[in-house]
């Protein structure tokens, strides 16, 4: 087995016993790299260099017997909209195409202190608004399993850097799916934590009240690991919630007895592909042979989360995206006659179709006359998503249904039809909408591809997510399906 | 139903310059789109109230004491174009 296959986990047990050095196994990531990202494109920005400089440095710390933290030299791939300090961060788009940050994002720093090594940025829909990673500004990323297919977005780089083993672990960001959809794509581990949980300061923004940084990861004790290390109160970021945030691989207890998991039918009915839902139908089963009460139960307004989310998303990202005006950073177009027209020339010639198309979108739902009809009704509906999920939660501590209503689709597929691809968020983003956690794992494979399970639970209850998902895990072992590439 | 001219004066309050192509575009897909959230109307909402926000945000107040700052080297050093410690822009009237 080479290095760049193992997990965190491995690797670490591997660095404190002196079996390997933290420069073996980077160079051997970097070498993966070399080797499958012509083909699958994960990578934005490669950072071999400080990457190999980094590894080092832990090496002479390991050798001095300093403390080794558990993401010590375990090599991380992270999303291109994440502020690197003197590292190029493009969003995916070309209106930030020469982007330098002076400084890092809170998620990056806590990396640092934990010792993680950064192999590089990746690929993502332009400004993470997208379900393919085709709405790049610069290229597609694929699919690990199959090549012609897409990894699910927004953050497929992440998904697919870390499924084709070009990295260990993976930082993506989930606004109505962004982290949990290219994970099941890409048959690997993805979390949405609850919103708040883990800071957003120096996350590129698209939607303030919906975004959230999560991990990807190749197995569930992997992804506790990660979610540990970011989680916690930030002063930079006012949304950042004040929690002690525990020991996340505590909760990683082979164990679902009496665990009440509800699957809401509305997951499970139209739009839903015949053979997913088998697929989890199959993974309630198996919950509950191993010990939790599974049954069915109700989100009534499921069905409206949809509309409520493509708007009250381009509405804030709309608003958002109001700065790239080409006055302090990113592009600025030439040719201009005055301030007004650079505005315009920059924006029109900086941004990507997607992206036009929402900022279209969310200026006509908060312009005049059109503000109560559309957002303020968005907000209200919002208001009963959540309402279902809370009453939900009274009698449940853990929900279940499919992550992908449909396998990864063919590139060029959906790209034409800006509704369809919106569809693929189906059972997503109502967890947004209610600023809920929730993860996916592997349920198997149809027809060679991967099906994710998502399971959602209460505010800040993380921890019982991750149980279910670690006995699930165990229990199945479909998290060692790997493509064959 | 969304017009041209509704697409055009969007562009205009959200800074966009767009092209024949683009407008004609965005017209009929912007229309599918808002078509699809009518479903909406299916719901009463009359007596639900909003949520912009799913914490109880509040307001984050600290002492009035200077903290760290970032020099202004570094926070120019991506100025599409500058002059001294100022951004530069084209003339605005």
């Amino acid at each position: 087995m080479e290095l760049f296959q193992h997990t965190a986990n491995q690797l670490h047990k591997m660095l404190i016993n002196k079996e390997v050095t933290c420069e073996e196994i980077i160079q051997s990531v970097l070498n993966r790299v070399e080797k499958v990202d012509e083909n699958i494109c994960s990578y934005i920005t490669v950072t071999r260099d400080s990457a190999l400089e980094k590894a080092r440095e832990i090496d002479k710390k390991i050798i001095n017997g300093d403390e080794i933290p558990p993401l010590t030299g375990i090599p991380v791939a992270v999303k291109d909209n994440m502020c690197t300090e003197n590292i190029r961060t493009t969003c995916s788009s070309n209106i930030l195409h020469n982007y330098i940050p002076p400084y890092n994002a809170t998620v990056v720093e806590r990396l640092n202190d934990n010792n993680a090594v950064m192999i590089g940025k990746t690929n993502m829909d332009e400004f993470a608004m997208g379900s393919s990673c085709e709405n790049s500004g610069f290229f597609s990323t694929r699919n690990p399993w199959a090549q012609e297919r897409v990894p699910g977005g927004s953050s497929g780089g992440s998904a697919a850097a870390v499924a084709a083993d070009e990295a260990v672990l993976g930082l993506g960001s989930d606004t109505g799916g962004s982290v949990r959809l290219p994970a099941a794509f890409c048959g690997i581990v993805g979390m949405k934590p609850t919103y708040g949980a883990v800071s957003r300061y120096g996350l590129i923004a698209f939607a303030s009240s919906l975004d959230q940084i999560g991990p990807f990861a190749k197995d569930v004790s992997d992804c506790a690991w990660l979610l540990s290390a970011i989680c916690g109160y930030d002063p930079k970021d006012s949304t950042s919630v004040e929690y002690n945030v525990p020991d996340y691989t505590t909760f990683l207890n082979n164990n679902v007895k009496g665990f009440k998991i509800g699957i809401p039918k509305e997951f499970m009915g139209e739009g839903i592909d015949e053979k997913i839902k088998k697929a989890i139908e199959d993974s309630a089963e198996k919950m509950a042979s191993l010990g939790a009460e599974v049954e069915e139960t109700s989100l009534p307004h499921s069905e409206y989360a949809l509309a409520a989310y493509y708007l009250i998303a381009p509405a804030e990202a709309s608003s958002n995206l109001a700065r790239y005006d080409g006055v302090r950073y990113g592009y600025r177009a030439e040719d201009v006659q005055d301030v007004v027209d650079m505005f315009k020339k920059t924006r029109s010639q900086g941004f990507g179709p997607e992206v036009k198309r929402r900022i279209m979108l969310g200026t006509y739902a908060l312009s005049a006359g059109y503000y109560d009809a559309y957002y303020n009704k968005a907000l209200k509906v919002r208001t009963l998503i959540k309402q279902d999920f809370d009453k939900a939660f009274e009698k449940y501590d853990l929900l279940m249904s499919p992550t992908n209503p449909v396998l990864p689709f063919r590139r060029g597929e959906k790209i034409d039809d800006p509704l369809q691809m919106y569809l693929v968020d189906l059972c997503t983003q109502s967890v947004n909408l209610a600023g809920i956690p929730a993860i996916s794992l592997p349920a198997g494979l149809v027809e060679g591809l991967p099906v994710g399970l998502q399971l959602m639970g209460k505010p800040f209850d993380e921890g019982n997510i991750l149980q279910a998902a670690y006995t699930f895990e165990q229990n199945t072992g479909y998290y060692k399906n790997k493509p064959s590439m | 139903m969304i017009s041209k001219s509704d697409v055009e004066h969007v562009a205009t309050l959200a800074r966009l310059e767009l092209s024949e192509e683009e407008k004609e575009l965005y017209t009929k897909q912007l229309s599918a789109i808002m078509e699809y959230f009518e479903k909406l109307k299916e719901l009463d909402t009359d007596d639900v109230p909003p949520t912009p926000h799913v914490l109880p945000l509040k307001n984050v107040l600290r002492e009035d004491k200077p903290g760290e700052q970032m020099d202004s080297e570094k926070a120019l050093s991506n100025a599409p174009d500058r002059e001294g410690n100022y951004f530069r822009v084209p003339k605005i009237v």
